[in-house]
């Protein structure tokens, strides 16, 4: 529910919030990227409920995270009933994406010209980038709408965004290969998983920071393998 | 590399990403500018090697991390939707990449250099953001019991 890209904190903060505005004695949340596992003691009671909840996609999207966050603020200020939070809380599941795939794909094609910039590219890898990371994008998104197999559409993409910069290299159109590459890779690039992990680690959240990370790890490595089949071979 | 291209490239850079993790609309431009801010302090300390990349990284996502949590007050959402896009541009993307090449290119002695330097500057990234996170709060609870 809340795993698209919330830090852990916040999961556990909002279920413990959620849990004392209706009526339980105590709750007990443990969060990882992979697994809820909370347990509720109601008033009058002797056995608590334990819940189990698996989650197997992850992404970010942190439109859903404002809406969840407000929601769970307003349980806290008007008492929401159980009924109305849950219909909410469908509608917010039901929302569909806040942006088109083709403005998405408009950002990382801006995203990956201005990083060829960023990173002391000179004018003439601007172009090259875009249209690489443009379609290392594309490909990425399609790829992860029909094939489920995981880090296979970052290698897929990562491979084109390769193949697009090597042949502006070779047909003379960009001047240095690896500013092109960077920039167009950077959409793809999990940046926010290393950073979440690092500061899940700093918080104490040892078991989530430490996944958080290997998933980074092998996003970074699909990526880097992509890229080198393109450099090695070619 | 121009003030001027480096103000627009990361503008642009910073927002484009906050469409890419779907922020919600009116988050995007507030986004764009903390990436600005961060990317010229990076740049400005990291410019011409005055300092270390390392403790530019440092800083300026603690700067960055500083007007998210103001941000977050104004517009009532949570912190990371502003700090997510602001950080981008500090993370060390090219640093992965390069270890990723060197790697490829048996380098093993270089990459595993750029891999720690890589691995530092996210570390430093995250310390900023924990760093701000811990302490601003404390500054506006006091200033509120001053007043």
């Amino acid at each position: 529910m809340l795993q698209n890209g919330a830090e852990t904190y916040r999961v556990e903060d909002t279920i413990t919030r959620l849990a004392q505005n209706y009526g339980m004695k105590a709750a007990q949340v443990f969060v990882t990227p992979t697994a809820i596992i909370l347990s509720l003691f109601e008033k009058g009671r002797t056995m608590d409920y334990t819940k189990i909840v698996r989650i197997v996609d992850r992404s970010t999207d942190l439109h859903v995270v404002v809406l969840v966050n407000d929601l769970s603020r307003k349980v806290a200020s008007e008492s929401l009933s159980l009924d109305t939070a849950r219909k909410e809380l469908k509608k917010i599941e039901k929302t569909p994406e806040a942006y088109p795939a083709w403005v998405q794909t408009l950002a990382a094609i801006l995203v990956s010209g201005c990083f060829a910039l960023m990173f002391q590219g000179n004018w003439r890898d601007f172009m090259p980038a875009m249209i690489a990371g443009g379609a290392g994008y594309v490909v990425f998104l399609v790829i992860k709408r029909y094939i489920s197999v995981r880090f296979f559409s970052e290698l897929l993409a990562a491979f084109v965004i390769g193949l697009v910069a090597k042949l502006a290299i070779t047909s003379g159109m960009g001047s240095q290969l690896d500013k092109i590459i960077i920039g167009a890779v950077m959409p793809l690039v999990p940046g926010v998983l290393i950073t979440n992990a690092v500061r899940d680690l700093m918080a104490g959240h040892l078991v989530s920071g430490i996944s958080l990370g290997a998933e980074a790890m092998l996003t970074a490595f699909a990526i880097g393998t992509g890229i080198a089949f393109v450099i090695v071979t070619l | 590399m121009h003030i001027f291209e480096a103000i627009w490239t990361s503008f642009i850079a910073s927002a484009g990403f906050g469409i890419l993790f779907n922020v919600p609309r009116k988050a995007v431009i507030p986004g764009g500018i903390c990436g600005m801010i961060g990317w010229l302090i990076f740049e400005g300390m990291s410019g011409n090697n005055q300092f270390d990349l390392v403790l530019a990284t440092a800083l300026a996502s603690f700067v960055v991390a500083a007007i998210s949590h103001l941000y977050a007050r104004i517009y009532r959402m949570p912190v990371i939707i502003f700090s997510v896009a602001g950080i981008i541009p500090l993370v060390p993307g090219g640093g992965a990449y390069d270890t990723m090449r060197q790697l490829v290119e048996n380098d093993y002695n270089e990459a595993i250099q750029l891999a720690s330097q890589t691995f530092l500057i996210s570390g430093a990234i995250a310390f900023g953001l924990v760093l701000a996170g811990t302490i601003l709060p404390i500054i506006l609870r006091s200033t509120r019991t001053v007043k």
